[in-house]
């Protein structure tokens, strides 16, 4: 299934990542190699197959709080942080 | 006495006897490790510094007359998406550059409690996407037999350790044949339990429907001690289960007599390398001779498998490395100017092409108009498969086959073709979309002198099955080990 330049532009938006020009090209052959692998799945004739409903079982604990035993460990690996928060940029641009 | 070549049994025996120190075993393989890893590259990290001082500790104890763990003094090698404590933990992403692990993961701690020495933190594909171990950030890793040819992947630093004897057991993640396909490539044992055996807090997440940890070994018996250890229900992975965790190493005693062995028709087509055909269906020869009872079976939705699996795995992915933002850990781009160009540069910049390429087909399958095409098919698909294995295990107790449609293939040959690259799990990504367990081991090797797998699969919690017939034909036919150093 052929997918456009466009399209895994849109795609590579929602998921966040930033793509060359020569990156764009590349996935759009590849992705069209990949869906053809999916395509193998049209044979199954789903529509008439129910979704699967596990057999699910809740795991649940108490809601009791366990502190970390150290947060700086968890507050140095930020790459920008102000005293015990993290640095983000601008949300709006 | 215990040496490099002894396995974790003979050497956590010998250590807690005090024939031999947890420090002589850590330096007879720290000696391999030099005469073999500037050819092989298996390791990220060697943590020789850390290792030695954990050794002396084990020794300390011993001196203190105190018992002992199961892995004492044993030389463990993590694969690189397991958090070991104040070591860097990379995932061999970019992303993680420098990253250093703020606590351990269960499996860590278990290995840590019974006395086991970690001796460094294993390559792999990055976050565990691939199958050749090529696309790490890091560099390649080579196979050991021949390092002109991968060593398999994504655990393929740990299978390369292993088979080199440069460590004594090695933990990897298996997603969609990640601990099988490189053990059979390696020559050593690796074992997948079942989805729910293994904890999965602290191993990074890839697809956590599919995600499990398990050991590679030179031998039946250390997996199984590995596995002992490992297993168990866990407050901190919900889906951990809580099912009781057997002493696998007794259970090896019991034998494969008895057992019934289903070989699937679906497994054995063109495509199937006719070398690992014959040493598989010979090693199944050998599994009748010891008294187990064969018989043909089928699971008729084979086919669907690696189609499905590179649906879901990716979806699961890319909601999984969504969480790599670069705000509160991993590289960031300082010169983004607002929130939504920081997130986009630090992927796209900390991410390789695999990861990037899975990220995106998730994105793209879970996507609105898609979803039901893609996701929803894809599970319907996934039961399928789960309902065949369901069916067959009224039958057999276990299922025999190939590990891999070939042995090792050279390095650079699919690195160009995504889903050449995907084909090659076509065997072992069925056990992860249903969850059950399954094991691959050494069956023989090719003319030119490549490691072949025999698969077997057993139904979920059923290790012990697994582990009783591997270990039966493994003292029929015991498999090679590597000398000291490379052949010049």
């Amino acid at each position: 299934m052929p997918i456009s330049a466009d399209e895994v532009r849109k795609i590579a938006k929602l998921a966040r990542l930033r793509l060359g020009e020569d990156e764009v090209a590349l996935y759009q052959a590849q992705f069209s190699r990949i869906l053809e692998l999916m395509s193998e799945l049209s044979r199954l004739e789903a529509a008439e197959l129910p979704i699967p409903q596990a057999p699910a079982a809740n795991v649940l604990r108490d809601d009791s709080p366990h502190p970390f035993p150290e947060p700086e460990r968890l507050l140095a690996l930020a790459p920008e942080r102000a005293g015990p928060y993290y640095k983000v940029k601008k949300v709006l641009p | 006495m215990a040496t490099a070549e002894s396995g974790a049994c003979v050497v956590a025996r010998d250590v807690a006897r005090g024939h031999i120190s947890a420090e002589e075993v850590l330096t007879e393989h720290l000696r391999r490790i030099r005469a073999w890893e500037p050819k092989v590259k298996a390791f990220i990290r060697v943590m020789e510094g850390d290792a030695l001082g954990a050794a002396r500790a084990v020794d300390a104890k011993r001196g203190r007359g105190e018992k002992l763990g199961r892995l004492a003094g044993v030389p463990i090698a993590v694969k690189d998406n397991i958090l070991v404590r104040g070591v860097e933990t990379t995932c061999a992403s970019r992303i993680l550059q420098g990253h250093l692990a703020s606590y351990d993961a269960t499996v860590t701690q278990r290995l840590l409690a019974e006395d086991a020495v970690i001796i460094g933190k294993t390559n792999m594909d990055e976050f565990a996407m691939g199958s050749s171990t090529e696309n790490s950030s890091c560099h390649a890793t080579r196979n050991p037999w021949d390092t002109a040819c991968v060593p398999g992947g994504s655990s393929g630093g740990s299978a390369a350790a292993v088979a080199a004897g440069l460590c004594a057991l090695a933990l990897g993640s298996d997603t969609g044949g990640s601990i099988r396909q490189p053990a059979a490539f390696c020559g050593v044992a690796g074992l997948k339990p079942s989805y729910g055996r293994v904890s999965r807090h602290g191993l990074v997440a890839y697809a956590s429907s599919l995600d499990q940890v398990g050991p590679l070994a030179r031998s039946v018996a250390d997996a199984a001690l590995a596995l002992s250890v490992i297993a168990g229900s866990d407050p901190m992975d919900s889906t951990c289960a809580a099912q009781p965790v057997p002493d696998y190493l007794k259970e090896l005693e019991a034998g494969v007599k008895g057992l019934r062995i289903g070989i699937p028709k679906e497994y054995f087509l063109p495509g199937l390398d006719p070398e690992v055909e014959t040493a598989v269906r010979a090693a199944v020869e050998v599994l009748t001779g010891l008294g187990a009872e064969v018989r043909d079976i089928s699971l008729p939705h084979t086919r669907y498998a690696v189609s499905s699996y590179y649906i879901v795995a990716p979806c699961e992915a890319s909601s999984n490395l969504a969480r790599f933002d670069g705000i509160r850990y991993g590289r960031h781009s300082p010169q983004a100017r607002d929130l939504g160009e920081a997130y986009e540069l630090a992927r796209g910049e900390g991410f390789g092409p695999e990861v990037k390429r899975r990220i995106m087909l998730g994105t793209y399958a879970l996507s609105s108009g898609y979803y039901e095409a893609y996701y929803a098919t894809a599970q319907r698909a996934r039961a399928l498969i789960k309902a065949d294995f369901a069916a067959a295990f009224q039958q057999v107790d276990l299922i025999a086959t190939p590990t891999a449609p070939t042995a090792a293939f050279r390095l650079g040959e699919k690195t160009e073709d995504p889903v050449a690259m995907y084909l090659s799990d076509v065997f072992t990504i069925p056990s992860n979309m249903a969850g059950n367990a399954s094991m691959s081991v050494p069956c023989g090797l090719t003319r030119s002198g490549l490691p072949i797998g025999l698969q077997l699969i057993a139904d979920c919690f059923c290790e012990n099955s697994l582990l009783r017939a591997a270990a039966a034909y493994e003292c029929a036919r015991p498999f090679p080990m590597l000398p000291e150093a490379p052949r010049a």
